[in-house]
């Protein structure tokens, strides 16, 4: 037996509750993080990852509740993004029941963070987000991009995943923003790439339409996990069905 | 009385998810409490030392807080399990941190993957940290074992692994790239690299077989 390649669901959470429609005939409440942990748990999702998009600081807290509901119930590893910027804000969501942290933009400005955040947590804990676009054909490069895709940055991704990994990060959660939301399925040169270039684990995001694309992210992409979102939400596919699949194609998974 | 169990805390991170997987499985009326006195470690029960972090921060702080000396005696008589960090520093030393010296209550020492797999002509591929679900494989009968099945994933998450000297103290076998010990036991103490609270049903079981665990190996 070997390693299993991770499947992982994201949610979005905006004060406290989950957007972007998940639609599940069976729950009652669509919007309640703890109801759709426990559901994608019960169907064997490998983690949970929480992103919260809560634009005002005053609900920033209702996501630590998020979280404590969350860890009292349902046992797999939980990560939270969105909003990490400083020591105390990984203290909080840890605290709280939180297994990783993943750090985005405040990395982009300021990468002694994640060499401060991994000294005082732990390497384990910290997850270095990194959301690119594709600028150049031959040879392929990519770019990092902040404020979901809208500023670049100028950095190049590749290069940027080496340093976040030489300054601490425990993995890498890796969004393609020219897939993001086209169900294309994801950007598999980067992917590769970036995996390539690391020695820790790299989560491939953005673009997951079907289940060969989970697939291909781990074949092709050499993706260590997989994240999707409104493929399980709409209840497109049960992430029963998604490992199915996976192990169909010989990939070790989790059944 | 009702049996009560302590988390020892060294300060080293979160705690809250034992303690909350821990009274999701204890039988009713158990007190499971996370404590950094060794007064409360010495006056429970069963013991559960988790653990995070780097090895010698670990040593450091249970040495600070006199942790260290309740351990060892725990370790003489009462159901003990300790988790990752927690199995890791039941040994003699770590390569960690340039070396470390730790507890010692089973012979041998912990080891860092990137040395081994280095040597393997594939071993490159092999990411690490070694994070994610492996299966363990069940080297004998143990009742911390009772219910689970041979080869069930459990929650991994550690660039260092321990290698006893003595091949009986072994439990548990894990797969990455080389074959380590996942899972150490004699008598009242077992130990897991894995994170049964993260180990969804399997990781539970393990921990409710704990809870009513009287410390005997038949």
């Amino acid at each position: 037996m070997t390693l299993a390649k991770r499947i992982i669901p994201c949610l979005d959470v905006d004060a406290g509750r989950v957007v972007k429609g998940v639609r599940f005939v069976d729950i009652r409440d669509a919007g309640d993080p703890v109801e759709i942990a426990r559901r994608y748990d019960r169907e064997g999702a490998d983690e949970i990852t929480f992103l919260d998009i809560t634009a005002s600081s005053d609900d920033r807290e209702t996501m630590v509740h998020v979280v404590e509901d969350v860890a009292a119930e349902v046992f797999i590893p939980l990560t939270v993004g969105g909003g990490i910027r400083r020591v105390e804000d990984i203290r909080r969501m840890l605290t709280a029941g939180a297994d990783k942290v993943a750090i985005n933009t405040a990395a982009v400005f300021n990468p002694d963070f994640v060499r401060e955040a991994a000294d005082k947590v732990g390497s384990q804990c910290i997850v270095v987000a990194i959301d690119a676009k594709q600028v150049g054909q031959d040879p392929p490069r990519w770019e990092i991009y902040t404020h979901g895709g809208r500023k670049p940055t100028g950095l190049d991704a590749v290069a940027w995943a080496h340093k976040m990994e030489a300054f601490g990060a425990g993995e890498i959660l890796l969004t393609s923003m020219d897939r993001d939301g086209t169900k294309a399925g994801f950007d598999l040169a980067l992917t590769r790439t970036v995996s390539e270039v690391v020695r820790i684990p790299v989560i491939a995001s953005g673009g997951v339409g079907t289940l060969d694309h989970l697939v291909e992210g781990v074949t092709e992409g050499k993706a260590d996990a997989v994240l999707a979102a409104s493929i399980f939400h709409f209840g497109q596919y049960t992430i029963a069905e998604a490992k199915r699949h996976m192990a169909a194609a010989g990939i070790p998974v989790r059944l | 009385m009702a049996a009560t169990i302590a988390i020892v805390d060294y300060g080293m991170g979160n705690l809250r998810s034992v303690l909350k997987a821990l009274e999701h499985v204890s039988p009713p009326g158990t007190a499971v409490r996370v404590s950094s006195d060794p007064q409360v470690v010495r006056g429970a029960d069963r013991v559960v030392f988790p653990g995070q972090g780097a090895a010698a921060d670990c040593m450091r702080a249970l040495r600070r807080t006199g942790l260290d000396e309740a351990i060892l005696e725990a370790v003489q008589d009462k159901p003990f399990l300790g988790v990752c960090m927690g199995m890791q520093v039941l040994l003699e030393t770590s390569e960690e941190n340039q070396g470390t010296t730790c507890l010692g209550v089973f012979p041998g020492r912990v080891r860092y993957f990137g040395t081994a797999l280095d040597r393997l002509p594939e071993g490159r591929h092999f990411k690490i940290p070694h994070m994610g679900w492996n299966t363990i494989r069940q080297t004998g009968t143990h009742p911390l074992w009772a219910g689970i099945p041979q080869d069930s994933h459990f929650y991994f998450v550690h660039s260092y692994y321990a290698e006893p000297a003595d091949a009986a103290l072994r439990l548990g076998v894990t797969d990455y790239g080389i074959a380590f010990s996942s899972a150490l036991g004699r008598d009242n103490v077992f130990a897991i690299q894995s994170h049964p609270e993260k180990s969804a049903a399997a990781g539970l079981r393990l921990l409710e077989n704990f809870a009513r665990w009287d410390g005997a190996v038949p």
